[in-house]
């Protein structure tokens, strides 16, 4: 009898299992999405096509050149900021910091933070800042580009940054990070000024990546 | 009659001191519930909700023998800025911190808030110590 109601309890636990692991657990895909018809050996097959993040050039806090390429195989988490940025950047990066540590061992994600101030924000500037904040490796890059292709691709991620002399250090520019899959789609974005909302982001790159590759092959 | 007499005058004696405690309290208490209101709204988006600062860029507000030590200073550091390099923890940091904007009374109410918590206990920074550490600021 014992034994019966154990290997019951036992059953009980896989089916829970089982619910749990379905996949309606998925991440959503932001942006815009249109359907594609296109014939494929003799066949016409429509394809949903989701937005996706386009080509960029920038450099890294080494010096290195870092473009859209360069993140290809990891899933990453992106934001806008500036080094000399007296506002939400500190509290941001106070946030950032605790998702960089929960996966600097984990090879496949990485963190890039693209400078809005690409004057003051040389290479130099960048390898300083990364350096005190005690970021080593290349799990987390500080970038710079060209300003207005930087404030272009910002609108990509869905990211609102623009300049104001009015605003605290010259810059207004949302808090976001936004987390990009492996096929460059955005999967989710989060307040990066709150911590509860960071808490949910590195819940979310841990289930992104469980995501099996057959279900984001595009 | 004079055991009554030294019974009342006893009793006044206290209830005076008392007052006059609860008084200097409550003065404290007004300071600090302000201040935390303004540390949080002008400061914490730096230094943290604990304090605690940024990795090397920015500093902790938990080290109270440099509160201590430099406690006329602070002031002046908060109402201008601080460019240079200061040690705190025995870390060094070298930032820049921007001109609060802050009057006196509210640079007064940070001022207790930020040496009364964190682990920090130094009692009241009043405006009139304020006021006189404003009129030496370099």
């Amino acid at each position: 009898m014992k034994a019966l109601i154990l290997s019951a309890c036992c059953l009980l636990g896989l089916a829970a299992c089982n619910t749990s692991d379905k996949s309606d657990n998925l991440l959503p895909i932001y942006g815009n999405r249109e359907a594609v018809t296109k014939t494929v050996n003799g066949k016409t097959v429509t394809d949903t096509v989701y937005h996706t993040i386009p080509d960029f050039e920038t450099v890294n806090q080494y010096g290195k050149k870092i473009t859209r390429k360069s993140l290809d195989g990891s899933i990453y988490v992106a934001d806008f900021f500036f080094t000399s940025c007296p506002s939400i950047c500190p509290i941001m990066h106070r946030n950032m910091l605790k998702v960089y540590d929960e996966f600097k061992k984990s090879g496949n994600v990485k963190i890039v933070s693209y400078s809005i101030d690409p004057r003051h924000d040389s290479v130099a500037v960048l390898k300083n800042y990364a350096d005190k904040m005690g970021i080593t490796g290349n799990n987390w890059w500080f970038l710079q580009g060209d300003k207005q292709a930087i404030y272009k691709l910002a609108e990509s991620y869905l990211v609102a940054v623009m300049e104001d002399n009015k605003a605290p250090g010259g810059y207004v520019h949302q808090g976001y990070f936004v987390l990009i899959d492996k096929q460059k789609r955005i999967r989710g974005s989060y307040d990066g000024t709150n911590p509860e909302q960071v808490a949910n982001l590195i819940k979310d790159i841990k289930l992104l990546q469980t995501e099996p590759q057959s279900m984001i092959a595009q | 009659m004079k055991f009554k007499i030294i019974a009342i005058l006893f009793i006044a004696v206290t209830a005076a001191v008392y007052s006059c405690q609860s008084d200097e309290k409550l003065e404290f208490m007004r300071y600090y519930t302000t201040g935390q209101e303004l540390y949080k709204t002008r400061c914490q988006n730096c230094h943290g909700a604990q304090g605690e600062g940024l990795a090397a860029l920015i500093p902790p507000l938990t080290d109270s023998i440099y509160l201590k030590t430099n406690r006329n200073k602070l002031a002046c550091y908060v109402k201008n800025g601080l460019k240079l390099p200061i040690m705190v923890n025995g870390k060094p940091f070298n930032g820049e911190m921007p001109p609060s904007g802050l009057a006196p009374v509210e640079i007064a109410q940070v001022l207790t808030y930020v040496q009364n918590n964190f682990g920090n206990h130094l009692g009241l920074h009043s405006v009139e110590k304020v006021n006189k550490e404003l009129e030496s600021c370099n």
